[in-house]
């Protein structure tokens, strides 16, 4: 019996040295790659052009952002015309009267002035009359700066890469290690095995032949007492899960159906920080949260007819997100070249993740409003949703644990003041669970 | 214990020859079962191609994947707008002040909706609004819902645009002008400043055209005497509350008198306040709401209440128009004195069709100078002239006629020769009917054009002299109609939509409020002043009325139902399912008999074995024509009357079902509601549905407390004597029975505790909370054969009960001398008389709902605690959770549960308004529509409750002193039912529970109810 303990811890100080050995020579690769990756993304920044004016591309930039993004892009017609090489059309001169006071320009029956605002619908370009000649010109600088092209996917492909390197791929690598590990195992064993048994040849010791035991199974079957317990397990975890599975009908978490326009949370609330009650405003007054009406859409997205190159993923395509947008300019009625609405319009038919059954009463502003809960708390972190989904199981069992373990938010609320005085001094507490306010009660959501 | 008993099947058996029990004996089946035939079939057995075995594996399959698919919830789909209307938040419910009027009822109200669709009727409480939705009127929201309206225009009864009828109807107007042809407009009361100055307009225009105002029930005796004296065609606006002394003859004036809207004003003064309540006459051939609530009812023929009138008239006025005999000459002496010394605090209203009768009523009233008789902001509400009509009528029959243009009238189903009318129309060259419905009256006309209900019609209203009201649409127009006013903008060549058009019109009615504040408002008041009182020949009037005679034969007396009223709303099922408040019988009309006369003509009314009323039927013949309808022996009808209401009876634009009663507007001749007729009983049997089979209260005061104004003034600080608690023996001793229980209380001195305070005094029984709590909780509509097995689903009922004594104290003094089964005072036989009501009985009302006990008997029987209590008071039903047991139902007391035998929505054996995509529409979104197999009941509208909550705690407010409100709290505008929360000292219902006429509903049984009432005081 030693000697096999000694064997045994032979080779447990393979395995575990083969183990150690292979992950950390996998750290290590796992952490060359990231600068790799870097280099990639920095390079078509270098690559871009210098500025040929003499203004400052760079605080041009900032100024356009700040000041004329609301209705200029540089390649694309919005509400105002495509500002990049605007500097070629026009002298500068006549830009910076242009922009200090474009009605006055238009006023003195500038033929140029007249034909622009002739052509954007008469609607005349906000004066900037703070704006130096300076700052004009580092605009200008901005605007006449080269297209960059786009990155050859490259960028897009390993920022995927990487963010995939740090999570899955790097566990099935090490769960893969410790397999290999485990083949060598008992390869080592067999051949440990196999030279035990010819030593034991060798020096002439005779294997004691194993005696023909009764199987297993058949001595099972013999003790009633192990057969009994044994199907009381079984009927009792079968029972379990029969149980279980029975209570999962009708409940939908996870429920992400596919929606007919492609719209991400992550985007939006996610990457762009949008309230959830810019859209949902709703959600503040009313029961329902309410699904944004698409002129709530078209605040924005107005402006905005194209993602960001770097809102691609390696999924989702700006191409593809483009045909999105497209989708909701489709279903309003808005022409992007006209920039008017046609007056055609095509609700959108959006799937409902959340079904909650009619004989649930459910208001979204007693929770959001009154209780000032976080919508995450309930719809998950949306904020990181590319695709919608249902968050919580909406089970009875669910709202009750709440209702629970809540404290009602009372505080600068007048409705309260009298209640929680009451209240507190009848159950001894300070702070008051939604169910001690009578949250449990059948009546306040079944009618 | 071994037994030798034989048992035997039939005497056959004793026979031992018998060839029979040896057949039997060998067969174990007497008819032979043909298993040999079947399995004989070799041909198809071998044929089939599918084994025995892989049936069996269809079955499982199937059952499986059937299985499998039904855990597969349905995909919802949400559709959000694309453009959302500013005001419009899903969810939130907007309110809009509008006002109706359709030619009968009329209100100011503010309609609910909900995302763009209105799905209530709430009274308008602002200053000014002085007229209140009665129970027809809440349900007219329904009404807008009706799969069976006109949906587009029709020319010659295909559809077409009503671009081709505009042009048609113009060219027809440009024929009529130059040939001279006379053009008609019948239209009902219009009561609209901009649509008489359109027709005005269009008269101007077309000098060959007329304008003929025509109602359905008339009132044009009141209106011709009020026009002979005043010189304008208009009705008084009584105010009942200035009055102290009440006498009416024939006036139903809580009903549907001269419109009605008269209750607010009249329970006023009900409510004993220093020992002060109105004293009310009532002499009258119907028994009425009002009849009901009078302190004192006289039943009598009309033609007695003339000389009763003329009788009074001589009383007031000093006159000595000699009268003969008048039947109860006492009672009518003793009124007409009352009046005398009430003097301007006294009033004396009559709704005898007859000049002279109404000019004396005139006459009273000016004599005592009443002060709730006042010529100030006249009624307007009614203008119909009977001779107009006549005189129409016979122009269209002699040909007369170029061009008819109807609107909201159908005279084809209302007028007594209807019949008559759609022969004329036929020689009319062009007619025109702008209706809801293609009614009877629009199937007949060339062009019938949809008209838009009130809810989506801009208009302008002047109910009385004064007060300017405006109509608001609520809802965008479901179909493609057009409204009367826009035709005649178009006739008169104004290319003005009708809204620009009141706009510009109204400068003159708005008092200073700008058009968007009155448009806010619904309504707007001017001053006015009273119209000038002229007199008239009076003594002529008197003279002549005393000449009356009494009928031969049955005077019939032909009256509108609470529930239907003139039939227009005849395809509402919430109307038709309104039981009516004193027969209790839904679904019909009927002919109300005296029980002497009922006995005389072998009339009767029983229950039968499954809980049913059945009655004989009967045939009312006036002058040529007859009519054979079901008979309801009606306690407090005058003996020699008989009454039959109108607005039943209608078969256009009818769902089957709604096709119910008989047209009582054939016997309406001469515009008059009386008419001499003959009764003879007919065959068979009806079924009516008739909610309530037990007519009297036994004598259980417990139920019904009632005491006398003398008691109840000179006892009032002792009401242990007219309000006794029940008591019963504890220890011994007599103790009261609300101090003994069984149960431990909760503490419910936190947070809000719900209580519903309802006045027998103020309550008329107008049923206008039961209609709106239907609304407001989607209670469904089960149909009549339903509702006569006793499945109504009524949340909220007005249980009616009659005395059998001639008072209620009378009952309660015999139950209580009661010695013995049997012998003069033997309970046995005492029981069984009380059983059946007085002939002259007093009447009272009970509004019953869930009375939410504090110590519920239905919660502690309920198998799956689905019903449980809140701590705000509430009784709570989770649907859900019933499993259908009915034990609560059977458990309670007070009998308010209601059982869903059926599926009432989506299904066809039920096609009422769930059956159909428009119907649902008024559905309240916050109420679950129940399913099959679970119990409701009233929730103490619990959405309500709990709105008023949220948006306190939303505002970050306390709940405001009278914010807590129920539907039919909402809804009562007598003041009879009260809401609110007793834990707030300022609240009146807390008042109201503290006060001493307060008592629970079978208080004896101890269940603490949220819900009280108030002793009834009479003032007799």
């Amino acid at each position: 019996m030693k000697k096999m303990g000694n064997h045994n811890s032979i080779s447990r100080k393979i395995v575990f040295s083969l183990a150690f050995m292979l992950t950390f020579s996998f750290t290590s690769f796992s952490q060359a790659t990231p600068p790799a990756t870097d280099a990639a993304a920095t390079a078509p920044a270098a690559a871009a052009p210098a500025a040929t004016t003499g203004g400052d591309p760079v605080a041009g930039k900032a100024l356009f952002n700040s000041n004329c993004a609301a209705c200029h892009a540089l390649d694309k017609k919005m509400t105002g015309p495509a500002l990049r090489g605007v500097s070629a059309k026009y002298d500068m001169a006549w830009i910076y009267k242009w922009v200090n006071n474009s009605s006055a320009l238009i006023k003195s029956g500038d033929a140029k002035a007249v034909k622009v605002f002739e052509e954007f619908n008469k609607s005349p370009m906000t004066s900037f009359p703070t704006l130096t000649t300076a700052d004009v010109d580092n605009i200008i600088a901005y605007t006449s700066e080269k297209k960059a092209e786009p990155p050859v996917g490259m960028t897009v492909d390993d920022k995927g890469l990487k963010a995939d390197n740090a999570g899955g791929i790097s566990n099935d690598v090490i769960l893969g290690a410790l397999a290999l590990v485990m083949f060598m195992l008992v390869i080592m064993l067999f051949f440990v095995n196999n030279v035990l048994t010819k030593v034991a040849k060798v020096n002439g010791i005779e294997v004691a032949p194993k005696e023909a035991s009764l199987p297993i199974w058949k001595a099972f079957a013999k003790n009633q007492f192990l057969v009994l317990v044994a199907s009381i397990f079984l009927l009792l975890s079968s029972g379990y899960f029969v149980y279980s599975w029975m209570m999962q009908v009708g409940v939908d978490q996870d429920y992400a159906p596919i929606q007919p326009i492609h719209y991400s949370h992550r985007i939006h609330a996610g990457s762009n920080g949008i309230d959830c009650k810019y859209c949902h405003s709703a959600a503040r007054v009313s029961k329902n949260a309410g699904i944004p009406s698409l002129n709530v859409c078209m605040n924005c997205h107005k402006n905005i007819s194209e993602v960001a190159d770097t809102t691609a993923t390696p999924e989702h395509t700006k191409a593809f997100y483009d045909g999105e947008i497209q989708k909701l300019y489709d279903a309003v009625g808005w022409d992007k070249a006209t920039q008017k609405y046609t007056g055609k319009t095509k609700p959108v038919k959006w799937v409902r993740i959340h079904n909650l059954p009619d004989f649930a009463y459910f208001n979204h502003s007693q929770h959001v409003t009154v209780a000032g809960i976080e919508c995450q708390k309930c719809h998950g972190p949306v904020q990181e949703y590319e695709i919608q989904k249902q968050f919580a199981p909406l089970t009875m069992g669910w709202c009750i644990k709440c209702h629970r373990e809540t404290d009602v938010k009372m505080e600068g609320n007048a409705y309260y003041t009298k209640i929680h005085e009451e209240l507190s001094k009848k159950y001894g507490v300070d702070k008051l669970t939604a169910a001690q306010m009578g949250g449990l009660e059948c009546g306040k959501c079944h009618y | 214990m071994s037994s030798n008993k034989k048992y035997w099947k039939s005497v056959e058996e004793l026979n031992e020859n018998s060839s029979i029990v040896e057949t039997l004996r060998n067969n174990e089946f007497v008819e032979a079962i043909p298993t040999d035939e079947f399995l004989s079939d070799k041909d198809s057995l071998s044929s089939s191609s599918t084994t025995r075995r892989d049936f069996l594996k269809y079955v499982g399959f199937s059952t499986a994947a059937a299985t499998l698919a039904a855990c597969e919830g349905p995909v919802h789909k949400s559709i959000p707008y694309v453009l959302q209307p500013e005001q419009i938040i899903p969810g939130v419910a907007d309110y809009f002040a509008t006002s109706m009027f359709d030619g009968f009822d009329f209100a100011n109200l503010l309609v609910k909706t909900r995302e763009g669709r209105p799905i209530k009727i709430e009274n308008n409480t602002i200053a000014g609004a002085k007229f209140t939705a009665n129970a027809r009127v809440h349900a007219s929201v329904l009404s807008l819902y009706d799969s069976m309206r006109l949906k587009v225009t029709k020319v010659g009864q295909k559809e077409a645009s009503w671009a081709a009828a505009d042009l048609k109807i113009k060219a027809s107007l440009a024929e009529a002008k130059a040939k001279g042809g006379q053009v008609v407009l019948l239209t009902n009361t219009l009561a609209s400043p901009s649509t008489e100055k359109l027709i005005a307009e269009f008269i101007a225009q077309n000098p060959t055209a007329k304008h003929v105002v025509y109602d359905s029930v008339s009132e044009s005796a009141a209106l011709d005497a009020f026009e002979a004296v005043y010189g304008e065609r208009a009705l008084v606006d009584y105010d009942f509350s200035k009055a102290n002394t009440i006498v009416s003859i024939g006036a139903d004036f809580l009903g549907d008198w001269q419109g009605g809207g008269f209750d607010s004003g009249y329970a006023q003064g009900r409510v004993p306040q220093k020992g002060k309540m109105s004293k009310h006459f009532q002499f009258e051939a119907n028994m009425t709401l009002s009849g009901a609530a009078a302190d004192q009812r006289v039943p009598m023929t009309v033609a007695n209440q003339k000389l009763a009138l003329v009788k009074i008239y001589n009383v007031i006025t000093g006159s000595s128009v000699s009268t003969g005999k008048v039947a109860n000459e006492d009672a009518v002496t003793k009124a007409a004195q009352q009046l005398k010394a009430a003097g301007s605090k006294g009033l004396l209203v009559s709704g005898i069709q007859d000049k002279n009768a109404q000019l004396l009523v005139l006459a009273i009233n000016q004599a005592l100078s009443s002060e709730a008789f006042s010529t100030v902001g006249t009624r307007q509400i009614r203008k119909g002239s009977d001779a107009k009509v006549a005189q129409l009528l016979t122009d269209m029959t002699a040909g007369s006629v170029h061009t008819l243009i109807m609107s909201g009238v159908n005279p084809v189903y209302t007028l007594a020769n209807g019949k008559a009318f759609a022969e004329g129309l036929k020689k009319v060259k062009l007619s025109v009917a702008f209706s809801l419905k293609e009614d009877e009256t629009a199937a007949l006309t060339n062009i019938a054009v949809p008209a838009p209900h009130y809810l989506e019609s801009w208009n302008d209203l002047m109910l009385t002299k004064g007060t300017y009201s405006l109509v608001q649409p609520t809802i965008r127009p479901l179909f493609s109609s057009k409204q009367f006013q826009e035709g005649l903008l178009s006739w008169n060549g104004n290319g003005t939509a009708y809204y620009d058009y009141i706009k510009a019109n109204s400068a003159v009615y708005l008092n200073g409020l700008t058009w968007n504040k009155a448009v806010h408002d619904g309504v707007s008041v001017g001053a006015t002043s009273a119209t000038a009182g002229g007199s008239a020949d009076y003594s002529t009037a008197a003279n002549a009325l005393a000449q009356s005679k009494p009928a031969n034969g049955f005077e019939l007396v032909l009256y509108t139902k609470t529930g239907l009223g003139d039939g227009q709303q005849a395809n509402n099922p919430w109307l038709q399912e309104f039981p009516d408040p004193i027969t209790r019988v839904s679904w019909d009309n009927y002919i109300t008999v005296s029980k002497a006369d009922a006995d005389k003509k072998g009339l009767t009314n029983e229950i039968v074995a499954n809980g049913g009323l059945n009655g004989s039927y009967a045939t009312v013949k006036v002058g040529d024509t007859s009519i054979t309808a079901p008979v309801i022996v009606q306690p407090g009808q005058a003996v020699g009357t008989i009454g039959l209401a109108l607005g039943y009876g209608k078969k256009a634009a009818l769902k089957e079902d709604m096709q119910v009663g008989v047209n009582a507007y054939a016997l309406y001749n001469n515009f008059n509601n009386v008419q001499s007729a003959t009764l003879t009983k007919a065959d068979g049997e009806h079924e009516f549905a008739c909610v309530q089979s037990q007519k009297t209260l036994m004598g259980r005061g417990d139920i019904i407390k009632e005491t006398t104004l003398t008691v109840f003034t000179a006892k009032f600080d002792e009401p242990e004597v007219w309000n006794p608690s029940p008591m019963v023996s504890l220890d011994h001793k007599e103790v009261k029975a609300t101090s003994v229980d069984l149960w431990e209380s909760f503490d419910r001195s936190v947070g809000h505790h719900f209580n519903l305070s309802i006045d027998l005094n103020s309550c008329t029984g107008c049923g206008a909370c039961v209609i709106a709590c239907h609304a407001e909780n989607n209670v469904p509509v089960v149909g009549k054969s339903e509702v006569r097995r006793s499945r109504d689903m009524h949340w909220l009922r007005i249980d009616r009960y009659y005395s059998s004594e001639e008072t209620f104290a009378g009952d309660n003094k015999k139950k209580k001398e009661f010695d013995g089964l049997f012998g003069e005072k033997g309970s046995l036989g005492g029981f069984g008389d009380m059983e059946s009501p007085a002939d002259n009985p007093q009447v009272v009302f009970q509004p019953v709902m869930c009375q939410h006990c504090n110590h519920a008997p239905c919660e502690t029987v309920c198998p799956v605690a689905a019903t449980s209590h809140g701590r705000q008071g509430q009784n709570q039903m989770a649907y859900n959770r019933c499993v259908g047991t009915r034990y609560c139902a059977n458990n309670c007391p007070y009998k308010v549960r209601r059982f869903n035998w059926f599926l009432y929505s989506n299904n066809e054996e039920f096609d009422f308004h769930m059956n159909d995509d428009l119907g649902r529409m008024v559905l309240n979104p916050d109420v679950n529509v129940r399913s099959r197999g679970v119990m409701e009941k009233c929730s103490m509208c619990i959405q309500k409750t709990q709105l008023t909550i949220l948006t306190a705690k939303r505002e970050g407010r306390e709940v405001a002193v009278e914010e807590f409100q129920t539907a039919c709290s909402s809804a009562c505008t007598t003041g009879a039912m009260v809401f609110g929360d007793v834990n707030n000292k300022e609240s009146k219902v807390a008042k109201l529970a503290e006060d001493k006429r307060m008592y629970h509903l079978l208080e004896s049984v101890g269940t603490k109810p949220n819900v009280f009432y108030h002793v009834k005081v009479r003032n007799t």
